[in-house]
């Protein structure tokens, strides 16, 4: 790792201030379990790493009226064992429960969970991919079995985050603090495709961090899952996984929100899934229904066409389990 | 660096390899940080030399508080196996991925590889070294060996800490919580379910 300075933030002011004053050389940092790894791979090379851990508050789960907020330096492993988010949020609390391992777990935060930069093994290799600024990406042409199937072009990475489609699911927003002020946005807008900026997938700005998560509690007859399929059963990224959070009234859909990981270079919500939801009841036909349009604008490339039909497969399954 | 105490036995006689090498160890970096031994009619004229961005910090492992100057840069593992000596954790993909440098760090097992020494400041590790330190193995380590699950032996002291970490909140694991507690560690001789075996042994 190359030579850095740390300084231990005391305050959402302070740290946003750092970050301003060194424009470009500067990171904010909280676990360090995804960014760590990048500066040993010479991917990120700050000159001062903003500690964001000593930012006193911010790790806190609090219920408050009408929504539960959640900070984002809260350990993805409070957010799977605890008993008010799995009342309330099923598929936020079993999505948690699946990252990682748990030394990860253990550390890892839920804004660092949602900030993580792409798996891509070009953009994480000694490749000068579109990602890090260079000409063109690597995907389409090469090793592509993990890559995008919706969404793509011209870069074709996946959303890696577990939490990021659950929080989707359930209508969560993000507070967001920089250096020119704070704005709360739907943690749906958060995440931008590559046509909007090839090098990030989300739209914060360098001077700016996540400071809350914002989860609405739901309406009566709410209910919802996270489905992740791995290559094995544990200590792996998604392959595909889906956050199903439906609402039925009357034998019927009411709402739907479907959200994939490990799809699309963002958290992809599937409005054809949804539309295929709402006002039918919720079985096996409607089920298969949803993956199926879900899947209707998919592209896959040489190697991921498996993609689809285990996004069929398990969009069914998630939502079978909400019957 | 200095030991506020000092309580690892020092063996009653002769040199051991890994002695040897630790002591080795220790000294190459105390005149690293403290810089090279100077003369009395040097040491008046010359400054301290101390390499520039270092930070003080205070690390209690195994129950010894070492006060310490280390880079931002410096992971646990490499503090706790460069810099204290403590060759018992083991830094196998370094990249947070194979559980070979996991410590409990709070009561948490955690990549040690992941952990940059200067956030780490007045907290608490217990590493491998720390099961044993009264000179008694741990029913852990006891278990392991009885149930042969270490074979070529790289990844064991980051399943005992997982494992240790698990019987520290859960006196009575099932199977599947125990296979669910150490699946951030990788064994490459696969030799899982000698592992899971031990634990369970070492839980009764």
């Amino acid at each position: 790792m190359k030579a850095f300075a740390n300084k231990n933030a005391t305050s959402i002011r302070e740290a946003v201030s750092l970050l301003a004053q060194h424009p470009g050389k500067a990171l904010p940092i909280a676990a360090g379990s995804d960014l760590l790894g990048e500066m040993k791979d010479g991917i990120e090379t700050p000159e001062v790493l903003v500690n964001l851990k000593t930012i006193p508050g911010l790790d806190k789960i609090r219920q408050q009226s009408g929504a539960v907020s959640i900070g984002p330096l809260v350990p993805v492993a409070e957010v799977a064992e605890s008993q008010l988010l799995h009342t309330h949020f099923p598929a936020f609390v079993e999505a948690a429960a699946v990252i990682a391992s748990p030394q990860i777990r253990n550390v890892g935060t839920v804004g660092g969970n949602l900030c993580q930069r792409p798996r891509c093994w070009y953009y994480r290799g000694p490749f000068r991919c579109l990602r890090k600024g260079g000409e063109f990406c690597y995907a389409p042409m090469g090793e592509n079995r993990y890559h995008a199937i919706l969404g793509g072009g011209p870069s074709f990475i996946v959303h890696p985050s577990d939490l990021a489609p659950a929080l989707i699911a359930l209508d969560a927003k993000a507070r967001i603090s920089g250096s020119s002020g704070d704005r709360t946005i739907p943690l749906e807008q958060f995440f931008v495709l590559p046509t909007v900026n090839v090098q990030r997938e989300n739209i914060l700005r360098p001077d700016e961090i996540l400071t809350e998560i914002l989860i609405p509690l739901p309406a009566p007859g709410t209910r919802s899952t996270y489905w992740k399929q791995m290559e094995r059963d544990a200590w792996d990224f998604a392959l595909v996984s889906v956050a199903a959070a439906i609402r039925q009234r009357d034998g019927k859909v009411e709402q739907a929100r479907i959200v994939m990981g490990g799809v699309a270079p963002i958290p992809w919500r599937s409005h054809e899934a949804e539309a295929a939801l709402i006002g039918r009841p919720l079985d096996a036909t409607t089920a298969a229904q949803a993956g199926d349009k879900a899947m209707e604008p998919a592209q896959p490339l040489r190697d991921n066409a498996y993609k689809v039909a285990l996004s069929r497969a398990i969009i069914r399954g998630a939502l079978l389990r909400l019957i | 660096m200095k030991k506020e105490k000092q309580s690892r036995k020092k063996p009653a006689k002769g040199v051991t390899r890994r002695g040897f090498l630790t002591g080795m160890g220790t000294a190459v970096v105390s005149s690293a940080v403290l810089g090279p031994v100077l003369t009395s009619t040097q040491a008046e004229t010359l400054p301290p030399t101390r390499p520039k961005g270092l930070e003080d910090i205070s690390l209690t492992v195994n129950g010894i508080t070492y006060s310490l100057a280390v880079e931002p840069r410096w992971t646990l593992a490499e503090v706790l196996r460069d810099h204290l000596g403590l060759t018992g954790t083991k830094i196998g993909c370094n990249a947070g991925e194979c559980g070979a440098c996991t410590v409990i760090l709070e009561g948490k097992a955690v990549y040690s590889c992941s952990q940059l020494a200067v956030w780490l400041d007045g907290k608490k590790i217990t590493t491998v070294e720390g099961l044993a330190s009264s000179g008694d193995l741990d029913p852990l380590q006891r278990a392991f060996i009885e149930h042969d699950a270490a074979q070529c032996g790289y990844c064991t002291s980051g399943q005992l800490m997982s494992a240790k970490a698990l019987l520290s909140r859960n006196l009575h694991p099932s199977r599947e919580d125990v296979q669910r507690a150490l699946t951030g560690n990788l064994c490459r001789c696969s030799n899982y379910n000698g592992i899971v075996e031990a634990v369970l042994a070492a839980s009764k």
